[in-house]
């Protein structure tokens, strides 16, 4: 093989496979790298590290109280849609043909639908209920946009279940409900936890639905970064993004694994 | 043959658990998405007393036309920059073995971040002092910085960023569907790598191709977070439109143009689906 087939077949796609590669990992390596520099504008390199944007962070009520309310609003989504999501992936498997179709269209259709359509749907009706910035609201109106997550998950970790294993357990004695605890729901288990994972992350990085709903009563951490980039761009945000990020990939590699492992 | 009675109620009682499992989130779904976004929509239908004027006035507004266009502009440069840059990071996914999980990785860490993090990032990269700017002075090709951020440019290149393993996922998951021994077969019978490629998996990843293709310009349609942080201010796309039409309490006209979203949306979807491989696409944009 001749120098110019080996350039050709060999270094020039990986040359570019490791250019695109770069592109997708370099904004966030920035954004990381920046949130620890000692400098008070963004520049890259830093001059120096320092932690001072996390002290900030961690420093300042004003970034603490949408951080907490963002945590309690996605575990309220977690509960909610989970048990909702579940409960009716289980009763979907079992209906008639046709009326599967119709449920499911309108369970996952919040995937298709943009974002933008349901959140000013949303805020339409809520705002005539005096819901507009209150938690509730965005509990409700989150739970929409996580539940086909949830279904999607629980329904595919139902159909790789033999169903001899239900039959043989109802055989043996068992009431249906103590199938469902004892055969049904440790199998789907896996499926069940990657749902409640990805609801969770769905809510916490929901920006566009908050953006309409929060108000001034319910500033979600996105909707304050979103605020905050309007007027400043100071590291602090960088600090806060580095933090979501970690937490974000620690919990979807979670699903990630567990989703490889149940399959 | 008369069934027994307990029998015959077990049996009704049956049939009656799945619709009693899924009865609670069907109506949850109905209460607070699908009347509420129902109820929007036909806003559109009065101005205030019934009329289709909100519709038909839309061939004539210059806003909308311009907003429309820039919106479908930006959605096919995107889908095709992710088509572009996507192929050959799936076809290496497949490809390398012990690269593959570093390669996984490298795609999901910003797939699993934040759009907002992520337009925040090419924010940061992109600024008037931002690191392209400055990279580029100190290599020489620029005397003073350029304008990046804000342009519609900053725009594409943010939304290639964050589509782009909308774009790989479902091409790896075609490619890695081609049965080997065909690869192997092309080549025995006298192909080059290029004419295998060509003649054999180019045409047999078509279904994934398509699959992301939809995937990425549907979703590109909706984009409202990353053009409003670092697009420019005239090339607003419809979803901008839309947000600043209801904070001026403009129902009637932000209905309809969410009409006309939805409506485009679902003309691609469903044209799309006479398109083998296209069933399943929108479960997996599943993060």
């Amino acid at each position: 093989m001749n120098l110019v087939q080996a350039i050709a077949g060999r270094v020039l796609p990986t040359t570019v496979v490791g250019l695109i590669l770069l592109f997708l990992i370099f904004p966030i390596v920035v954004v990381m790298v920046v949130s620890f520099s000692s400098a008070t504008y963004l520049t890259f390199p830093p001059p120096a590290f320092d932690l001072r944007w996390y002290k900030a962070y961690f420093g300042n009520e004003d970034w603490l109280r949408p951080t907490w309310l963002s945590i309690w609003v996605a575990a309220a989504v977690v509960i909610l849609s989970t048990l909702l999501g579940t409960l009716a992936a289980l009763g979907i498997a079992r209906l008639p043909p046709a009326l599967r179709v119709v449920a499911s269209g309108l369970i996952l259709s919040p995937l298709i639908v943009p974002v933008i359509v349901v959140a000013i749907g949303i805020y339409y009706a809520f705002s005539r209920y005096g819901l507009v910035g209150t938690p509730v609201a965005l509990v409700l109106a989150h739970t929409c946009l996580a539940v086909p997550f949830v279904v999607t998950s629980v329904s595919a970790s139902l159909s790789g279940i033999d169903p001899r294993l239900q039959q043989a357990s109802l055989s043996l004695g068992a009431t249906p409900i103590g199938t469902f605890f004892q055969v049904t729901l440790p199998l789907i288990r896996p499926g069940v936890l990657v749902g409640a994972l990805f609801a969770f992350i769905t809510s916490f990085d929901e920006l566009v639905v908050s953006l309409f709903l929060s108000g001034s009563g319910a500033v979600t951490l996105p909707r304050r970064m979103w605020d905050d980039l309007r007027f400043a761009i100071d590291p602090t945000i960088a600090a806060v993004s580095t933090l979501t990020i970690v937490l974000t990939v620690a919990l979807m590699g979670c699903a990630h694994l567990l989703r490889k492992r149940a399959t | 043959m008369a069934v027994s009675r307990p029998f015959a109620a077990s049996f009704a009682w049956q049939r009656t658990v799945p619709y009693l499992l899924a009865a609670p989130l069907l109506i949850f779904m109905l209460v607070f998405y699908a009347l509420p976004v129902l109820s929007m929509l036909m806003r559109s239908f009065f101005n205030p007393g019934l009329t289709l004027s909100n519709y038909t006035s839309l061939p004539d507004d210059v806003v909308f036309i311009k907003v429309f266009w820039n919106t479908l502009y930006t959605s096919i440069i995107v889908t095709l920059g992710t088509l572009l840059l996507g192929y050959p990071v799936a076809l290496a996914l497949v490809r390398t073995r012990r690269l593959a999980p570093l390669i996984l990785i490298v795609i999901m860490l910003p797939f699993w971040t934040s759009v907002l993090v992520r337009s925040y990032a090419w924010m940061v990269l992109m600024g008037r002092h931002g690191l392209i700017n400055e990279a580029m002075m100190a290599a020489g090709f620029l005397d003073r910085p350029m304008r990046l951020l804000n342009t519609p440019l900053a725009t594409q290149i943010a939304m290639v960023h964050i589509l782009l393993p909308y774009m790989i996922l479902p091409i790896a998951n075609a490619l890695r569907q081609i049965d080997p021994s065909l690869a192997r077969a092309a080549s025995g019978l006298g192909a080059t790598p290029l004419g295998t490629f060509r003649q054999v998996i180019l045409p047999l990843s078509m279904p994934g191709v398509a699959a992301g293709t939809l995937l990425v310009f549907v979703l590109a349609l909706g984009f409202y977070i990353t053009p409003a942080m670092v697009g420019g201010p005239r090339e607003i796309t419809l979803s901008m439109l839309i947000a600043q039409q209801v904070d001026q309490l403009n129902w009637s006209y932000a209905a309809c143009l969410s009409a006309v979203l939805l409506a485009t949306a679902l003309v691609i979807i469903g044209a799309a689906q006479r398109l083998p491989g296209i069933g399943n696409a929108f479960k997996m944009s599943a993060r």
